[in-house]
């Protein structure tokens, strides 16, 4: 599949389904093709075994971890923060997205540096964002921020500007 | 630039200081001497962290030369260097490390912040970024834009120089200065 056709794009949502569901029954939550990609929404719990299997899967091959991103979607009960995983398989050009899912109480998720050492610097990010745990990272601090900051800036609850400065007048912004 | 230069104005880069004239001597104080000195030869340490470098690096070019003012010579070594300029934004995370290059640098020194970003934080208003350099360090002179054009930039090297000739040799000791260093938890 070269070309990302609709098509091609639904016959790949297919078969990494059907492959997903097959081996991981109770894990798989729900799947869409959102625009051009393959989405599939996981239980966190098993994310590592999950992407293992499709890393070394032969058929499926993905073995390029695009990028990882963490999520806040506050108003989601119970599953307020996720991790977003993006998968390529180079030689075929398939291009898959996962979302796992956690909840704001517990926020802890495997770590899949053993997989793709490059996840390394991208869960420090994400914990140094949104404050989520990832278990098994071999060393999980921030990467970005100053080292002394106390809160997780990505977050929805903080405001973006910078809460240390006292000349700004409201009623001159209009808020 | 106060006045306005037409291409035909004949410039005197340096003026004598005011003493006392007469057929063979020149009889001023060593003071200004030593000011007239330090004016036009200031070695600039240029900080530049983003775009207002680059207008720096036309500002250094031979359109507008900043070498005519007798800033020539830059100094990628705060120990030597006389003037830091801090162009551009200067996130939370650089802040000690733009302090520690001042603490570096030896008296005298002056320091410029060019640009919104470095005077005030600019469009940054953010958590990550510092609110201007003022917030670590003391700034001697201020220019604005975003990115200040070049001409705004020898402005304000006009500025300093007005400050490093008009200054007391020994500003360190004034009680005003150590006042003001204390005031950031400089030594």
């Amino acid at each position: 599949m070269a070309v990302a056709t609709a098509e091609n794009i639904k016959t790949l949502h297919d078969t990494v389904l059907a492959k997903l569901k097959e081996k991981f029954a109770d894990d798989v939550i729900s799947s869409e093709i959102d625009y051009d990609f393959p989405v599939f929404v996981v239980k966190r719990e098993n994310i590592q075994n999950i992407l293992k299997f499709l890393k070394e899967d032969p058929e499926l091959n993905f073995h390029f971890l695009t990028t990882l991103c963490g999520l806040h979607y506050p108003d989601n009960k119970g599953k307020e923060f996720g991790v977003m995983y993006q998968l390529h398989n180079m030689p075929k050009n398939f291009r898959i997205r996962l979302k796992a899912f956690i909840p704001g109480n517990d926020l802890e998720i495997s770590s899949v540096t053993s997989l793709w050492a490059t996840a390394n610097w991208m869960e420090r990010q994400e914990y140094d964002f949104f404050g989520i745990i990832f278990k098994g990272h071999p060393n999980l601090k921030r990467i970005l921020n100053m080292d002394d900051i106390t809160f997780f800036p990505m977050r929805k609850e903080f405001p973006l500007e910078d809460p240390t400065r006292d000349d700004k007048d409201d009623t001159m912004f209009g808020r | 630039m106060s006045d306005i230069i037409t291409p035909r104005t004949k410039l005197q880069m340096s003026h004598s200081p005011a003493g006392v004239e007469g057929p063979g001597f020149f009889a001023t104080s060593l003071e200004k001497v030593v000011g007239m000195a330090r004016k036009n030869s200031i070695w600039p340490l240029p900080f530049a962290t983003s775009c207002c470098g680059i207008e720096f690096m036309a500002t250094m070019a031979s359109t507008y030369d900043l070498g005519r003012f007798g800033a020539e010579r830059l100094s990628f070594s705060p120990r030597q260097a006389d003037l830091l300029m801090v162009m551009g934004t200067i996130a939370k995370k650089m802040g000690p490390v733009l302090k520690q290059v001042y603490t570096q640098m030896a008296e005298p020194r002056w320091v410029l912040a060019m640009g919104a970003c470095a005077s005030s934080g600019g469009i940054f208003d953010t958590y990550s970024v510092l609110q201007g350099i003022d917030r670590i360090i003391p700034v001697d002179v201020y220019i604005p834009g975003c990115p200040p054009r070049p001409e705004q930039v020898l402005d304000g090297i006009l500025q300093i120089q007005k400050l490093v000739e008009s200054e007391s040799l020994r500003r360190r000791d004034s009680p005003e200065y150590k006042a003001l260093l204390a005031k950031y938890g400089i030594e």
